[in-house]
C-alpha cells in the first residue's frame, strides 16, 4: 500500500494545476465555483471544448481519441486539481463518464471513431435512456421498442415509446436507449443498445418540474425516431450486458470529480454553522465532523477502487459506494436544516428560487432513487456481493 | 498511489487468518477466557515465536522492521477470531512507546525483551477516571531524593496489567496540564507501592486492571527519554494504537458478517432460507456498506501512519469513531439476525457484541473522537465537548 506520488506525477500535477488557474481567472472566471446542471449552460460548453482542446476532458482515453492514456495516478491527481481550482461541474458527463467507456469497452472499431473524439472535444453531447414510467426499479420491464426498417438510404432503426428522467437532454446530441427489439420477449433478453440522434423530427423532449422548482430531468418521447442501422453497441437482443456495463462505470473516476462538489458543499455548511453559532452546538458539530468523515472515506473508498480496477471483479467497496454516497448527502442535507435553523425556510425569492445549501436538502431525496434506489442497491449487495437467496419475483 | 495490498502484504494476511483458523477456535478462545491472565501462554508462545510481537520493531532489536499496514494487518486477523492475546497491549501500545519516547540506549536494552516476550510489559496511559488523551491523567511523578522520583496516583483501563512484569507509566508533574509536564516511566509490577487489581470487564476477551501507585520510588533511569516531555510522543503513539484498534473492529465486524451471511443462507423458516426475505437481507447488505466504509477508513490510517504523519490525529479519529461503529452496528445486528440462539452465552455472537461495545470505549469513543476532528476542522470550541 502507498499514497504517495511520484516525481512525475507531482510534475503533471504542477502542470494541470497552472492551466486550470490560468483559464479560472482568465477567459472563464465567470464559472469558478459553479455548480448544478444548467446554470450558465453556454459558457459551460465553451469550458467543456477548452477542456477538450487541451486534452483534460477524458484523461484516460486513448490520446487516437483525445484523451492522454493518463495512468491512474494522473486521474486521481487531475481530479484533486480540477476540485483545488473550483472548476465547474462537468456537463458532458453523460458522454466522458457514461456513453464513451461504454464504447471503449463494446463498441466496434467504427463507433469509436466515429463518436468518442466529439465527446472529448465537447462537440457532442449525451443523455441516458434508461427508465421508463413503468420501468424505474424493474428496469428490465422496459416497453420502448425499435425495428429495422428499409429507407432510401437503407435500413434503419426506427425507434418509439417513452422514456423518462433523462437528464441534459434538452441539448444533447445523442441519447443511449436500452429499447426492445425482438417483440415477444421479456425481461432482459431481447433489450438492445441503440444509439439515437435526439435533434430530429422524431423525438420530444419535455421538462420535468422537480420538487425543488428546477427542471433538469425530462421525458423523451419517441414517435418512429430513426438511427443508422450499425448504431447498436453489442449484438441485437443483447444489450442488457452493456446497459449493466455502463452502470458498472458510472463508479469509476467520475466519483471522484463528484466528491469535489459534495466537499463543496459541506465546507459552505461549515462557513454557515460558524457564522450562526450552530458550531458550538455538541450535537451539531458531532454531525458536521461525521458528516467530514464520511467525505474522506468516500474517498479513500474511490483510491481502493480505483486502485482495484485490474482485477475485473467489481469489489466490496465499488458494491457499496452508490448507498454510502447517497446516504451520506441526504443526511447532509438534513444537516444543513439543522444548521441553518428557522432562516433556512425562508426563500431567496421567487418563484421558489433557494440558495445553494437548501438546494442540497432538496436535491438529496433523489439521490437515494436515481441510478438504483436504495433498496435496489441493497438487493445487489446481499445478492451479488453476499451471495444471498434472490427474492422470489413474480 | 496504490492503494491495495502489496503481495507481501497479502501473505501476512493469509499466513495469519490460516493460523488463526487453526488455533483460536471458539473451543480455545473460551477456555483461554476462563484462565488466569485470560489468554493461553501457549498460544501467546506460538505468536511469539513467529515474531508477532516484534512486526513493527526494528531488526536492530530483534523485530521484523516492518510497518504499521502489516501490524494492523495482524490486529485485524486476531480481530476476526477474538485471539485473546497481550499482543495489542505489547506491540501496538508498548513497542511504539519505547521506540517514540525512550533513548537509543533504553531501547537497545529493553525492547529485544519485549519482542522475544521474556519481558512483558503493560501500559499505564488511560487515567483512574477513564477520560481518554492526556486530560484524564492524574498520577504524578515528583523528583524525589537525589535524581530520583515518586510516583503517586492511580490508572485504570490496564490491559493485560495483570500478567505484565513492568507497567509503562504516563505520569505527570504536579499542576501541569495538558500534554505538557507528562513523562513515561518503567515501574515493576513488583515494585513496593505498586497494587494491580483485576477488573471484570465487559469485554471478556480484553482483561483490564485497576493499578494504584502508593509513593512508588524510581531511579532516574525508569524514566523513558527525557522527563516531563513524552507528551507529544505519547500522544503520537495513542493515535497508532487507535489505528491498529480500527483494524481490529474491522476483523471482527467482518467476521460477524461471514457468519450471519452463512448463517442466513442456512436457516430456513417459511420454507425459506431466511437470507431470501429483504427484511434479513437488507440488514446484511447495511452491514456490509459499514464493513466497506471501515476497510477504507483503517487501512488509509495505516497508511498514513506509515507515510504521512501530518494527516495522522485526522486519519486516526476519522478510523477510530467509524470502525468501532460498523464494529458495534455489525456485532449487534448478527445478535438480532441469528435470533433466540444468538442471545445464548454458548454462542460467540455476544463475546463480539462486547468486544465492539469495550473497542467502542477504549482510547475515546466515537462522539470523542469526532470532537477531535470538529476541532481539527475548525470549528472552534464546543459549547460542551464530550466526556469520554
Amino acid at each position: 500500500m502507498k499514497l504517495g506520488f511520484t516525481p512525475t506525477q507531482e510534475a503533471f500535477r504542477r502542470d494541470a494545476a497552472a492551466w486550470l488557474e490560468a483559464q479560472l481567472s482568465g477567459a472563464f472566471s465567470d464559472l469558478r465555483g459553479v455548480t448544478g446542471q444548467m446554470a450558465l449552460l453556454e459558457r459551460r460548453i465553451e469550458w467543456e471544448q477548452a477542456l477538450g482542446r487541451e486534452r483534460f476532458s477524458a484523461i484516460g482515453w486513448p490520446e487516437q481519441f483525445g484523451g492522454r492514456d493518463a495512468t491512474l495516478g494522473e486521474q486521481v491527481i487531475f481530479a484533486e486539481e480540477y476540485a483545488r481550482a473550483g472548476a465547474p461541474g462537468r456537463v458532458g458527463h453523460m458522454g466522458i463518464e457514461l456513453a464513451g467507456p461504454t464504447l471503449l469497452a463494446f463498441g466496434t472499431d467504427a463507433q469509436k471513431q466515429r463518436f468518442l473524439l466529439p465527446i472529448a472535444r465537447g462537440e457532442e453531447f449525451w443523455c441516458q435512456g434508461y427508465s421508463e414510467p413503468n420501468a424505474g426499479s424493474d428496469l428490465a420491464n422496459v416497453r420502448t421498442h425499435a425495428a429495422l426498417v428499409d429507407t432510401p438510404t437503407g435500413p434503419r432503426w426506427q425507434v418509439n415509446g417513452q422514456k423518462i428522467w433523462t437528464s441534459l437532454a434538452t441539448f444533447a446530441h445523442w441519447a443511449f436507449v436500452v429499447c426492445r427489439t425482438e417483440p415477444g420477449t421479456q425481461g432482459h433478453k431481447g433489450l438492445s443498445y441503440l444509439l439515437v440522434p435526439t435533434q430530429q423530427p422524431g423525438v420530444t423532449i419535455r421538462p420535468i418540474r422537480q420538487m425543488n422548482g428546477e427542471a433538469e430531468f425530462n421525458e423523451t418521447f419517441f414517435a418512429d425516431a430513426l438511427t443508422d442501422a450499425d448504431n447498436i453497441v453489442g449484438a441485437p437482443g443483447g444489450g442488457w450486458a452493456v446497459a449493466m456495463g455502463t452502470l458498472a462505470f458510472e463508479r469509476g473516476v467520475s466519483t471522484l470529480a463528484q466528491q469535489m462538489s459534495f466537499r463543496n458543499e459541506l465546507d459552505r455548511l461549515v462557513a454557515a454553522a460558524k457564522a450562526n453559532g450552530a458550531a458550538r452546538d455538541p450535537g451539531l458539530r458531532l454531525r458536521l465532523a461525521d458528516a467530514y468523515s464520511g467525505l474522506r472515506i468516500m474517498r479513500y473508498s474511490a483510491l481502493r477502487m480505483l486502485s482495484q480496477t485490474d482485477g475485473g471483479e467489481l469489489s466490496g467497496a465499488a458494491f457499496t459506494y452508490k448507498i454510502y454516497w447517497a446516504t451520506w448527502r441526504k443526511k447532509l442535507g438534513e444537516l444543513i436544516m439543522d444548521v441553518l435553523g428557522p432562516e433556512g425556510e425562508i426563500a431567496r425569492g421567487l418563484p421558489y428560487e433557494w440558495a445553494e445549501l437548501q438546494g442540497v436538502f432538496f436535491s438529496s431525496r433523489s439521490d437515494t432513487i436515481y441510478g438504483g434506489t436504495n433498496q435496489i442497491q441493497r438487493n445487489l449487495i446481499a445478492e451479488r456481493a453476499l451471495g444471498l437467496p434472490r427474492e422470489p419475483r413474480g | 498511489m496504490q492503494f491495495v495490498f502489496t503481495e507481501e502484504q497479502i501473505l501476512i494476511r493469509d499466513t495469519a487468518r490460516e493460523f488463526c483458523n487453526e488455533h483460536a477456535t471458539s473451543a480455545r478462545v473460551r477456555a483461554a477466557l476462563a484462565a488466569p491472565g485470560g489468554y493461553e501462554p501457549a498460544l501467546w508462545s506460538e505468536l511469539l515465536t513467529m515474531g508477532w510481537a516484534g512486526i513493527a520493531v526494528p531488526e536492530a532489536y530483534g523485530g521484523s522492521g516492518l510497518g504499521w499496514v502489516e501490524l494492523c494487518l495482524l490486529q485485524a486477523e486476531q480481530g476476526r477470531r477474538l485471539v485473546p492475546s497481550p499482543f495489542f497491549a505489547t506491540a501496538a501500545l508498548a513497542a511504539p512507546l519505547w521506540l517514540q519516547v525512550a533513548t537509543a540506549a533504553q531501547q537497545a536494552e529493553w525492547l529485544p525483551a519485549l519482542v522475544s516476550g521474556a519481558h512483558q510489559f503493560a501500559c499505564a496511559v488511560t487515567g483512574a477516571g477513564g477520560q481518554p488523551g492526556a486530560t484524564g491523567l492524574t498520577a504524578t511523578l515528583t523528583p524525589h531524593r537525589a535524581g530520583g522520583y515518586r510516583l503517586t496516583g492511580a490508572a485504570n483501563y490496564v490491559i493485560h496489567g495483570q500478567t505484565a512484569d513492568s507497567l509503562l507509566v504516563a505520569a505527570r508533574a504536579p499542576g501541569s496540564t495538558g500534554d505538557a509536564g507528562l513523562s513515561l516511566v518503567r515501574v515493576p509490577a513488583d515494585a513496593r507501592g505498586v497494587t494491580r487489581t483485576a477488573q471484570v470487564m465487559l469485554d471478556l476477551t480484553r482483561p483490564m486492571s485497576r493499578v494504584e501507585f502508593h509513593a512508588v520510588d524510581l531511579p532516574a533511569e525508569q524514566v523513558l527519554g527525557t522527563a516531563e516531555a513524552a507528551g507529544p510522543a505519547l500522544a503520537t503513539v495513542l493515535q497508532l494504537a487507535r489505528i491498529a484498534l480500527a483494524a481490529e473492529c474491522v476483523g471482527g465486524a467482518e467476521y460477524v458478517l461471514e457468519m450471519t451471511t452463512d448463517y442466513a443462507r442456512q436457516r430456513v423458516q417459511f420454507g425459506r432460507p431466511i437470507g431470501s426475505f429483504q427484511a434479513v437481507k437488507h440488514r446484511l447488505a447495511d452491514m456490509m456498506v459499514a464493513v466497506e466504509a471501515a476497510k477504507s477508513a483503517a487501512w488509509y490510517a495505516a497508511c498514513v501512519a506509515a507515510e504521512s504523519p501530518a494527516e495522522l490525529p485526522e486519519a486516526a479519529a476519522i478510523a477510530k469513531s467509524n470502525c468501532s461503529d460498523a464494529f458495534f452496528n455489525c456485532a449487534a445486528n448478527g445478535i438480532q439476525l441469528h435470533g433466540g440462539i444468538g442471545y445464548t452465552w454458548d454462542h460467540d455472537a455476544h463475546l463480539y457484541f462486547k468486544r465492539a461495545r469495550a473497542a467502542a470505549t477504549l482510547l475515546g469513543s466515537p462522539a470523542w473522537q469526532r470532537e477531535q476532528l470538529a476541532t481539527l476542522m475548525g470549528l472552534g470550541a464546543s459549547a460542551a465537548p464530550p466526556v469520554y
